[in-house]
């Protein structure tokens, strides 16, 4: 599913981000991806989806081999990996509904389908009510709620979330978690990079910890493991 | 591409035109300006093509036979004529032809030379149309160093001067039509940088859903499109009317027969049509320079 085999990663500015890691990662797996800022973490997630290439090493992910995948081809290997960031990255002046129809209308889906597919994941975040509001009108756990649907309507194999609590308060952060959960439980592979040592000790899950661009730690249940 | 997603791409270029207001008017702007040179100089160039033209195809050069000569002689010159590698066609024409000919090209006054056609006192001449209206002179001069010549003809002058300043006003013309070009295209690519850059964000989603980069393109190809098609159509309308006018006002002022303005249909259409064309061209031109740059795709 997702398989790293010595990838470095060396910025053009000299700046060496990761430093051969080594990974497996199966089909239907929860993972977190911890550790201090700037040990890597957003680059291990940034190469899953090829918004990074690897300087070295070979990611390979749903069957796409990303170290030697032809450019045009990204757009299509996209649309298996769904993303989700912290800072949410809605269109402010389009609607709850119209965010998340995007995400099928720049991949051509027919106009049946995006109707279809939009009001069944806007059920399954539990926004059907506000698909009429903008982002704005809506507080923030509700526009990550709107990002996660986005990130999700493609029925993607892998859901990648970048610290999707870093901006919410700790209600809206269970909320969110709740959403990923059943998301991961429905078979999604989900890869989350998180600073919250709360959610990682509550929820039980696979944790793999990136310092100085190597992987410290990989435990099947593991421990956020640093101080606040 | 769906029929549908083309629908979507021309929606979203036409609200960047709408958006983009004063940039818009001014990538319009450039166009127009540059359009209607452009079209001015066409419509100048090709007539004086057409007229060059009609001059080109009346060379001729006229061998004058000595009087002296006799038939014999007569027909050794014909066969030297002959070999000259330019010459085209070759005709001859003797003195009783050619003062008919006098006499018809002059109408009522010709009468006046009627009196000559008991005493003719021109000359039999040798008729060529050289292969190439620019190879006249090359053939005057081997024609006139022959036996039996007695003069050569071929309205050097004129020809000479024409060809020259058709030259000339070519080179400057495409010139000037390039250097246009190149500004109204930089105007537009700057125009659609805007576009891009005011939606950045929305790109960046629409790569990361995995939108393909022909599907990120078009927009901003339609976009530029648009800017030069709206471009065109002062210079169009203008070309049009001052066309009309001119053609149906002037051409009858204008005396000499061998200058004659293009018809107005299909000339002016021809025209409106290139105008459109080059208009399309620098907006399609404009916003792939600017995408190719700023999208890194």
């Amino acid at each position: 599913m997702i398989e790293m085999k010595g990838v470095y990663k060396t910025y053009p500015n000299g700046v060496t981000a990761l430093n051969g890691i080594d990974v497996h990662i199966d089909q239907g797996e929860f993972v977190y991806v911890v550790g201090p800022s700037g040990a890597g973490k957003s680059t291990f997630t940034k190469l899953m989806f090829r918004e990074e290439k690897a300087t070295k090493g070979s990611v390979k992910v749903n069957d796409y081999n990303l170290s030697t995948i032809k450019e045009r081809h990204v757009p299509y290997m996209r649309r298996h990996v769904g993303v989700v960031y912290q800072d949410f990255r809605l269109l402010p002046r389009l609607t709850v509904y119209e965010n998340v129809a995007f995400a099928l209308e720049v991949i051509e889906e027919s106009p049946n389908q995006i109707r279809r597919r939009v009001m069944d994941v806007l059920d399954q975040v539990r926004l059907k009510n506000k698909a009429r509001f903008i982002p704005d009108e809506l507080s923030g756990g509700e526009q990550q709620r709107v990002s996660i649907a986005r990130a999700i309507v493609n029925h993607p194999k892998l859901l990648i979330a970048d610290e999707p609590t870093g901006n919410l308060d700790p209600d809206t952060s269970w909320e969110i978690m709740h959403i990923l959960e059943e998301i991961n439980a429905s078979g999604t592979t989900v890869l989350m990079a998180t600073h919250s040592q709360e959610i990682v000790n509550t929820i039980r899950r696979r944790v793999i910890a990136i310092e100085d661009g190597q992987i410290a730690r990989d435990e099947a249940r593991g421990e956020y493991g640093y101080e606040i | 591409m769906k029929f549908r997603t083309l629908g979507r791409h021309t929606r979203e270029g036409g609200k960047s035109v709408w958006r983009n207001g004063w940039m818009t008017v001014s990538a319009v702007g450039a166009v127009t300006t540059t359009l209607l040179l452009v079209g001015v100089f066409l419509a100048l160039m090709l007539n004086l093509n057409e007229i060059a033209g009609n001059i080109e195809d009346d060379v001729e050069v006229k061998v004058l036979v000595e009087l002296t000569a006799d038939e014999e002689q007569v027909s050794a010159l014909e066969n030297e004529l002959e070999s000259i590698p330019e010459v085209g066609d070759l005709s001859y024409s003797s003195k009783e032809e050619e003062l008919d000919e006098l006499i018809d090209s002059l109408g009522d006054q010709g009468k006046a030379f009627e009196l000559f056609e008991q005493s003719n006192p021109l000359n039999d001449a040798f008729i060529i149309e050289p292969n190439d209206p620019v190879e006249a002179l090359a053939i005057a001069d081997q024609a006139e160093s022959m036996d039996q010549v007695e003069e050569v003809d071929f309205g050097e002058e004129i020809v000479q001067r024409l060809f020259q300043f058709n030259e000339y006003a070519r080179y400057i013309g495409l010139g000037l039509i390039v250097g246009l070009v190149f500004t109204a295209i930089f105007l537009i690519s700057n125009t659609i940088k805007i576009t891009i850059i005011a939606r950045k964000k929305e790109i960046g989603i629409m790569k990361l859903v995995g939108a393909t980069n022909a599907f990120i393109r078009w927009p901003f190809f339609v976009e530029g499109l648009l800017l030069g098609v709206l471009g065109s159509i002062i210079p169009i309308a203008a070309v049009l009317s001052g066309y009309y006018y001119l053609y149906y006002n002037l051409q009858d002022r204008i005396q000499f027969d061998f200058i004659q303005l293009l018809p107005f249909y299909p000339f002016a259409f021809q025209l409106a049509g290139l105008i459109l064309a080059i208009g399309a061209f620098i907006g399609v031109w404009g916003s792939v320079m600017s995408v190719r740059k700023f999208l890194r795709v």
